[in-house]
């Protein structure tokens, strides 16, 4: 029991550990055809996720990989379920994953336009589809007792679930913006700083409207009646995303860039610690909903993984850390011009 | 069609379409890492151009390997689901601790060392690419430990449905696991040495950049040689477990019909599977087999008759596999130990240079056969003995799968075409000449 709850809880902590490294990439991806002027920028923005994006992909490898370690029910009712929704996923981190290393590789304008559109699509496409997916979660889906699901991609992209696309999308986006103004100068940056003022606004109103509509489309909140502590969290989360403006103003980049990951560390939680025990609700019949009690991995699996994930995470993120402090600050001409460079 | 096939058909496309570029992924990061460091420790500039040139062609391979290795992960539960649920206990584990202890090492690093040129010591730079190196060879044992326990399932027992998971260490030690590492290891280096080669080659035939490339294929070729040797001896050692514990596939790959002492093996083969015989014998071997398997001439072998029909692999795609392995592997140690007779004077036998550039793609045929030999040859199980394949699939609309397999065939096909493209590019334009320094 103890075993599932701590597993519940690491599973949420991968997925929340992705979003923050890997969504300023689809922000960036995502912002690259507006915002860059010319190919100058569009190689700093590039470059500005360049050395740590592959690394930051592997938090949904992991996610995936200890879902089928520690619920192997779970992960074989979400992804055949959600079958079309991660294949489209999967396609289009292809696509952008290729379209880094391939885009600066030869010199015709065609080209690079291709891989700049597979780059955009390979980013709007997994931040969009994510948050469908999770906001179906949060909804639930309608899968039998078999484990059986009843729909298509199509009935996932109801308007709850694509409330959570939009609210993704634009966690990402902001989370991507301020990242290019820290990484980036001149007008690029200045362009970036204003985006994110800008997009600070339409954040907030797709959040509350979020938060609005959870209340209607979802049980999420039956937790937190039961509990009135545990809306601390939403208070939490309110002042990140109140701290992202405060630094935006304040010009302290990294510091906002900081809240914006806290806040989509606790967008994460707020679902989790509603859906809890819960992680795959069905919609038609509550009998076949799969939880971390139902769906989990024996005791001795369990132990293993714990094992390995405490030895390896922080290993991980100590080498992580590393990475980005030895490419920290920003791309500069000097950058550009090394034979290194996208 | 259905659900079951086309899903076996979408596995079998994006694994091979992997496998292409995984063992040069293993085998060149290591020749890499080997030139960075004699280039750190020498001080000579050859060496850190041979660094720069074979990297770049590494990268290129390792963006399209990387990519179709993520949809591998997710197939188990998009198309796979019954699989996942019955034995996700013992072999999800394996495949989130090759994620968490070898493939964020490997991802991570890359970045470090793209970019990191300028940043890192010259010592720590190449540091960092025997990281990469490393991480990338032990994600192979990881995914081939789980393999393993596909092929030969040990240390589970059956509880509340589904099998569960019982001694880690034994699925961790599983000698079959460890066999086909050691394997497909071997394998890699062999293919990229023939990659390595074949690029010198081209290059020596038109006397470019000739100390460079001289240099760049005599390390390939040495490498070469001792994989090629370890492959096929060590593919022997391998046969013999298989006799031990797959015997269907065993009598599949030699097109052994019925059980008997001294069993032959046949130097070429046309299975009937309709009439339970060989439509074709050539050089029989009395004995041979029994001896190979059991490494006693007179051992008695099980043939394919012992198994009732449904339960036998397909024993025509098993045997070609099989077959078109060995005879390649009994190739490039030929062909690896001409090489070491002329090592010296490779100009002056074109001939043997062209034969070189001309056998690139032949070890990626003898990998991939072995791939097709070791999962076609365990049909119709998906666990050997234990689960079969048939009641794997997800129960999801075929029309689904249908789509999917059609977008990985469009995008693999075009990613594959952009990745060997570029990759004969850069081979073709060659090394940025070095300054000779007086």
């Amino acid at each position: 029991m103890e075993l599932q709850i701590t597993w519940f809880f690491l599973w949420g902590l991968l997925w929340a550990i992705f979003f923050v490294t890997d969504g300023f990439d689809f922000g960036i991806g995502t912002l690259m055809p507006f915002l860059a002027k010319n190919d100058t920028e569009k190689r700093v923005m590039l470059n500005a996720m360049g050395p740590l994006w592959d690394g930051n992909e592997v938090w949904l490898i992991a996610a995936g990989g200890v879902t089928f370690a520690a619920f192997p029910i779970l992960y074989a009712t979400m992804f055949s379920a959600l079958y079309s929704a991660l294949m489209l996923i999967l396609f289009a981190l292809i696509l952008r994953g290729v379209a880094m290393e391939f885009r600066g590789k030869v010199e015709n304008v065609i080209w690079r336009q291709v891989w700049d559109f597979c780059v955009f699509f390979g980013s709007v496409v997994p931040a969009v589809l994510f948050g469908v997916a999770f906001a179906n979660f949060f909804k639930g889906i309608p899968i039998d007792a078999e484990g059986i699901y009843h729909g298509n991609l199509f009935s996932l992209l109801n308007g709850y679930g694509l409330l959570g696309g939009l609210l993704f999308l634009f966690l990402f986006l902001e989370h991507g913006a301020l990242w290019l103004s820290i990484k980036s100068d001149g007008d690029l940056h200045d362009r970036a700083v204003r985006t994110a003022h800008g997009l600070w606004w339409i954040l907030i109103a797709v959040a509350l409207l979020f938060l609005t509509a959870t209340r209607f489309e979802t049980r999420l909140y039956d937790n937190y009646y039961a509990n009135p502590v545990l809306f601390l969290l939403v208070l939490i989360n309110l002042a990140a995303f109140l701290q992202v403006k405060w630094f935006l103003i304040k010009k302290a980049y990294f510091t906002a860039w900081f809240s914006s990951a806290l806040a989509i560390i606790c967008c994460t939680f707020f679902g989790l610690i509603g859906l809890f025990p819960n992680m795959l609700p069905s919609s038609v019949d509550r009998a076949a909903d799969i939880t971390a009690l139902n769906a989990s991995s024996s005791p001795l699996t369990l132990k293993i993984m714990l094992t390995v994930v405490i030895i390896f995470i922080p290993i991980i993120l100590a080498y992580q850390i590393w990475a980005y402090n030895l490419f920290k600050g920003k791309v500069t001409k000097a950058d550009l011009a090394a034979e290194d460079a996208y | 069609m259905d659900v079951v096939l086309l899903s076996r058909l979408q596995f079998a496309a994006a694994t091979i379409f992997h496998f292409l570029f995984v063992p040069l992924t293993i085998g060149l990061s290591t020749l890499v890492a080997y030139m960075e460091t004699q280039y750190v420790r020498t001080g000579d500039e050859t060496y850190l151009a041979m660094t720069k040139f074979w990297g770049k062609l590494f990268l290129i391979n390792f963006a399209v390997g990387v990519v179709t290795g993520i949809t591998l992960e997710f197939q188990f539960g998009t198309n796979w689901s019954g699989y996942s649920a019955y034995v996700g206990d013992v072999f999800g584990s394996l495949l989130a601790i090759e994620a968490t202890a070898a493939f964020f090492l490997e991802s991570t690093m890359i970045g470090v060392w793209v970019f990191g040129w300028r940043k890192l010591s010259k010592k720590a730079h190449a540091t960092v690419m025997w990281l990469i190196a490393g991480a990338s060879t032990l994600s192979a044992v990881w995914i081939l430990i789980a393999n393993g326990w596909m092929q030969h399932p040990v240390g589970f027992d059956i509880q509340n449905g589904r099998a569960e998971l019982v001694s880690f260490l034994q699925v961790v030690l599983n000698k079959f696991g460890w066999m086909i590492f050691l394997h497909v290891i071997a394998g890699a280096f062999v293919l990229t040495a023939f990659f390595v080669m074949g690029i010198s080659a081209f290059h020596l035939l038109k006397k470019q950049q000739v100390e460079f490339f001289t240099r760049s294929f005599k390390i390939a070729l040495f490498t070469g040689f001792v994989a090629a040797v370890l492959v096929v001896v060590h593919g022997d050692f391998h046969a013999a477990h298989v006799a031990e514990v797959q015997p269907a596939k065993l009598a599949a790959m030699e097109t052994l019909w019925e059980t008997q002492p001294k069993a032959p093996v046949y130097l070429f083969s046309i299975p009937d599977e309709e009439k339970e015989a060989n439509l074709i014998e050539i050089g029989k071997i009395p004995g041979l087999l029994s001896f190979l398997a059991f490494k006693n001439v007179d051992a008695e072998v099980r043939g394919l008759k012992e198994f009732p029909k449904e339960d036998r692999p397909p024993v025509f795609i098993s045997s070609l596999a099989f077959k078109g392995m060995v005879g390649l592997g009994t190739y490039f140690i030929f062909i690896t130990l001409v090489g070491l007779f002329v090592r010296n004077r490779l100009t002056e036998f074109p001939l043997f240079l062209k034969i070189i550039m001309f056998s690139i793609p032949l070890p990626y045929v003898a990998n991939e056969l072995g791939w097709i030999l070791a999962e076609v040859g365990r049909q119709p199980w998906i666990v050997y003995g234990m689960m079969k394949t048939a009641d794997a699939a997800s129960p999801v609309d075929p029309v689904q799968v249908a789509i999917s397999l059609a977008g990985f065939i469009l995008v693999y096909g075009l990613l594959g075409a952009a990745g060997f493209y570029l990759m004969a590019q850069n081979a073709k334009k060659g090394p940025v000449p070095v300054e000779e320094e007086v």
